[in-house]
């Protein structure tokens, strides 16, 4: 009996064992927004952290549930068993199973306070800093201007960074909470009106990363995405250099036509800044000034093709349900203030197609 | 007191019927309405888990829209804290305390009803916003400044806060009653060492609730004003800082999480014993354990808000109180593992789910660990992991262990056993459908999907899990039906149980099934631990206390008379809050006004409501 159940055990063990290898292969790098596909020494440091306690886990589960399920098949009661002895305590055993988790806990504690300390304070003060505006439901990137001090340089759910160097971010939001995670970069930091926070990010590896809000912000939550690219310091500086400029006036004549539209009957203007468009100031929605240098488009749910650029215009509420323009533009508005899609009374098909063409130019 | 002029009707008296349960101040009826209601309640936040789960099976679908996605992981969280697992946890504490300390009701029979009927009108308050315009929406926390009329122009989250109101009174009202029922009503002998541990759970949780409602409270009024009249407390665009939210809710909120698993760990205290035939291992040191946690429970609030930017000093603080609440947790698991040992287990199916709770909670446990530890919660928090860990709590954990206690007491509460073989059949549903649901939950969770999204992209490596985890929702709900099946079969046909069909330990087992109303014949004496256990085996005999005993006379053990006024108070108490939420409309006001009336002349009739029995026979 008794080396049944030690060999019950050992299968136990085999079988725990091949459970955790598949709970570890669960978790492939190779997903976007994995974890464990650590490439900046932020996410790196966390992951550390969790592979400590994972472990100090698995063999404290291991050895528990072992223990639980070899005493109730051990000490399962057989026909004409009387009572066991009536055991009330054992005062060593119980000082040993107070002290011991307190140890690995504390084993546990010392990285955990170190690591806080670490990530919290930028290693390097002086470096980019970018700020961050989170919104219902996208995100603004605010850089400092490359030749004017004082000046900001907006784009808006493409973050560029330098790779191999540290970029201090700064995280604010007008409107509800959310919570700025790239999670292969860095674990997250929530945008909380009101409160500034800061964080500072590094990636070693020249790439794409996703990342997206992580606290619950509204009717579009699941649609606020967001990207880092990171790239080499000259693609980053020619990057910025070229974000800097002002948009200029496209030769096309169709574009020419959606120029006008923007700054007039569409009234794209009101919400959303073209700098180098005297009336597009508006700071409702993304600057568009080089949207179309942008790799995706509305908070990173379609890639930026002019037949995508096109679907979200004509229907902004198909692609992300509840979006602020969809909802107050009035382009999309039928006569008792419901939604419509273009074309309609406001747009027609074809000054659609001016409005794309235009919005294509703004590289 | 009968001087009195009052024009008040006489009380009622009615033996049997609809209006005996209306008007029933039996401890053990209460505890069976909580239990029904809350069996019912639950059922109802399961389906709102399914729609959710059923949104989520694949990627991109469009079965309910974000909007309606919103409502139901906000009304799924807020019914299962507040609607089932602590109304649960009430039916037990309701049914079980006076028979386990030996007493024949609790201290105040009248307020104990109340309690269940405002939970009710609580209940209805928050189920019924789904009709009136639509359900709150932001989250069983709702954060501020999302709930603000800025972003929340609708009535959802009017009704959400009226209804945790109404709850918190019902959860005040019935701390105070167990605390004073178990601290003056014990057996002569039951000295607080003594008591069964399930008694000393209800006690530290009775004062958690009295010390935690307090804050939400505050934190509700300030978010009412807010929203009905415009004052200024979460409104970040006047300067408020929303931080202030989280601070009062997690205040509240933590301690909250062991108001919904200390009695879990009160029932799993007395299954384990009784189904190995020991006294619980180590039982000071269980007891202590549990007032540890309970104490430690208000200092580890913040580690819901590492993320938030409290800064490096708060964040270590937190993380350390947290992993040092992880100790006394673990004492407690080791002292159960510790009772089974050696003993004479009998894997009847509440041992088989008690056993379950052992192995799940653990797990939930250490994954606590993992966000205990700031830098690497910055990974997991928000994300699925956390569903994973809180689900592995709060049902690996605490319904598992309600579970336990439903089969474990079903025989005490009805005189019937609830069917072994179907109820071994809904463990191990439950069981597997439970891990299945959401042990992948934590490989979404650091696969990077946040918690609250109603849809996700195809590409993200999320597709395979969500689908497992929705198929074990499906098994969930399949074992919810074995169970409802194996709870009416047994009512009609089960097997009888006698009075102690488990050879169990504990006094409320020494009375017959279902006990009688006023429960011992004779109060018992009591000389050590496990009382009836003593007397079973060492022929310790319960003596009878002068004037407590039962001489055959149909008035000679004085019990409570049934009252409306605890059915009334509580429907003055809902038509103010329905009130209060269109309190800008003169109806509104009107019915506030009203309700309030109500409810004020009710507490008032209460005071002075008179007593049908000659007063000879109202001895004590």
């Amino acid at each position: 009996m008794t080396r049944m159940i030690h060999h019950s055990i050992r299968h136990l063990g085999v079988a725990l064992s091949i459970l955790l290898i598949a709970l570890l292969a669960a978790c492939t790098p190779s997903h976007g927004q994995s974890t464990f596909d650590t490439v900046g020494p932020v996410a790196r440091s966390q992951l550390v952290l969790f592979y400590w306690i994972f472990w100090a886990a698995v063999f404290v589960f291991v050895t528990v549930v072992g223990a639980l399920l070899y005493i109730v098949i051990r000490y399962r009661r057989k026909p004409g068993d009387g009572d066991p002895p009536q055991v009330h305590g054992h005062k060593p055993l119980e000082i040993a199973w107070t002290v011991l988790p307190a140890i690995v806990l504390a084993v546990v504690a010392v990285p955990t306070i170190t690591t806080i300390f670490d990530n919290a304070n930028s290693p390097d003060q002086g470096a980019l800093t970018v700020d961050v505006v989170a919104h219902q439901w996208w995100w603004e990137f605010r850089y400092p201007h490359p030749d004017e001090s004082g000046n900001e340089v907006v784009t808006a759910n493409e973050l560029h960074i330098p790779v191999n160097e540290v970029v201090n971010v700064t995280l604010d939001s007008l409107d509800v909470l959310h919570s700025f995670w790239i999670p292969k970069i860095a674990g997250k930091v929530d945008v909380v009106p009101n409160n500034a926070n800061t964080m500072w990010i590094q990636a070693d590896i020249p790439g794409e990363y996703l990342g997206q809000c992580a606290e619950f912000c509204g009717v579009a939550h699941a649609h606020m995405r967001l990207r880092v690219i990171a790239q080499p310091r000259e693609e980053f500086d020619a990057w910025l250099a070229a974000q800097a400029l002002p948009a200029v006036d496209p030769p096309d004549p169709l574009a020419l036509k959606g120029k006008a539209l923007f700054e007039g009957q569409a009234q794209c203007f009101s919400c959303h800044t073209v700098s180098g468009l005297k009336k597009a100031r508006g700071l409702i929605g993304p600057n568009l000034t080089h949207v179309a240098s942008r790799g995706h488009i509305a908070a990173g749910e379609l890639e930026n093709t002019q037949f995508n650029l096109r679907q979200w215009l004509k229907d902004p509420n198909a692609v992300k349900p509840g979006n602020i323009m969809a909802r107050d533009a009035l382009i999309y508005k039928d006569a008792d203030g419901g939604y419509s899609p273009l074309p309609n009374e406001s747009l027609s098909e074809a000054q659609v197609s001016a409005l794309v063409s235009y919005l294509r130019t703004l590289e | 007191m009968t001087t009195l002029a009052l024009p008040l009707p006489k009380r009622p008296v009615h033996p049997t019927g609809v209006w005996s349960w209306l008007t029933t101040v039996d401890h053990k009826r209460i505890g069976i309405l909580y239990g029904v209601t809350a069996i019912i309640l639950f059922l109802t936040g399961g389906v709102e888990a399914l729609y959710m789960r059923v949104q989520l099976a694949r990627p991109g679908q469009e079965i309910v829209s974000p909007e309606v996605y919103n409502q139901l992981f906000t009304m799924h969280g807020t019914t299962m804290i507040f609607l089932a697992i602590m109304p649960m946890g009430a039916a037990f504490f309701n049914f079980l305390i006076p028979l386990q300390i030996g007493a024949r009701d609790v201290a105040f029979p009248r307020l104990n009803a109340f309690s269940y009927w405002t939970f009710l009108a609580g209940a209805i308050m928050l189920k019924f916003s789904w009709l009136m315009g639509g359900a709150p929406n932001s989250g069983w926390f709702g954060y501020a400044p999302i709930t603000g009329v800025a972003y929340n122009p609708g009535h959802g989250i009017d009704f959400w806060i009226m209804s945790l109101q109404l709850l918190g009174i019902a959860s005040l009202a019935a701390a105070f009653n167990f605390i004073v029922t178990i601290l003056n009503m014990r057996a002569p002998g039951m000295s607080l060492m003594r008591m069964p541990l399930f008694t000393w759970m209800t006690l530290i949780t009775s004062f958690l609730l009295v010390l935690a409602f307090p804050v939400i409270t505050v934190a509700l009024i300030e978010l009412m004003l807010d929203r009905l009249f415009g004052a200024n407390f979460f409104v970040t665009r006047a300067g408020a800082n929303p931080l202030l939210w989280q601070h009062l809710f997690w205040v509240f909120g933590h301690p909250e999480v062991y108001i919904l698993i200390l009695p879990a760990m009160g029932i799993i205290s007395e299954v384990l014993p009784t189904f190995s035939k020991k006294p619980l291992f180590g039982y000071p040191v269980v007891v202590l354990s549990g007032v540890i946690i309970g104490f430690m429970g208000w200092m580890v609030w913040s580690h819901h808000m590492f993320t938030v930017g409290l800064g490096p000093v708060a964040n270590s603080v937190f993380a350390l109180t947290t992993m040092a609440i992880a100790v006394p947790t673990g004492v407690k698991i080791f002292n159960w593992i510790a009772t089974m040992w050696k003993g004479s287990i009998d894997v009847k199916t509440p041992m088989l789910f008690a056993v379950g709770f052992i192995a799940t909670f653990i797990i939930g446990g250490l994954s606590g660990v993992m966000h205990a530890s700031a830098p690497s919660d910055a990974q997991q928090q928000d994300t699925y992991f956390i569903v994973a860990h809180l689900h592995y709590v709060l049902f690996g954990g605490s319904i598992f262990a309600l579970m336990a206690g439903i089969y474990y007491w079903f025989p005490k509460i009805t005189g019937r056993l609830l069917d072994e073989r179907v109820g071994k059949l809904n463990f191990w549903i439950m069981f597997v459908g439970f891990n299945l649901t959401f042990f992948p939950m934590h490989f979404l969770g650091l696969d990077g999907m946040p918690r609250r999204i109603y849809t996700y992209d195809a590409d993200m490596g999320w597709n395979l899990w969500n689908a497992v985890a929705s198929a074990g929702a499906g098994l969930i709900a399949v074992s919810m039906l074995v169970f409802v099946a194996n709870v009416v079969r047994s009512l009609m046909k089960g097997e009888e149980a006698g009075a102690d069909p488990w050879d169990a330990r504990t006094l409320e087992w020494s009375i017959p099934s279902p006990p009688p109303e006023y429960n011992f014949e004779q109060i018992p004496t009591v000389h050590g631990r496990d009382a009836f256990w003593a007397q079973k085996r060492q022929g310790v005999r319960t003596v009878a206390v002068a004037g407590g005993s039962y001489n055959g006379g149909e008035h000679s053990i004085h019990m409570p008379q049934p009252s409306y006024w605890p059915l009334v108070a509580p429907i003055g108490l809902l038509m103010a809050a329905y009130g209060l939420i269109y309190v800008s409309s003169i109806f509104g006001l009107a019915a506030a006004v009203l309700g309030g009336a109500i409810a004020m002349v009710s507490v008032y009739a209460w005071s002075f409501e008179p007593v049908n029995d000659p007063p000879e026979t109202s001895e004590h």
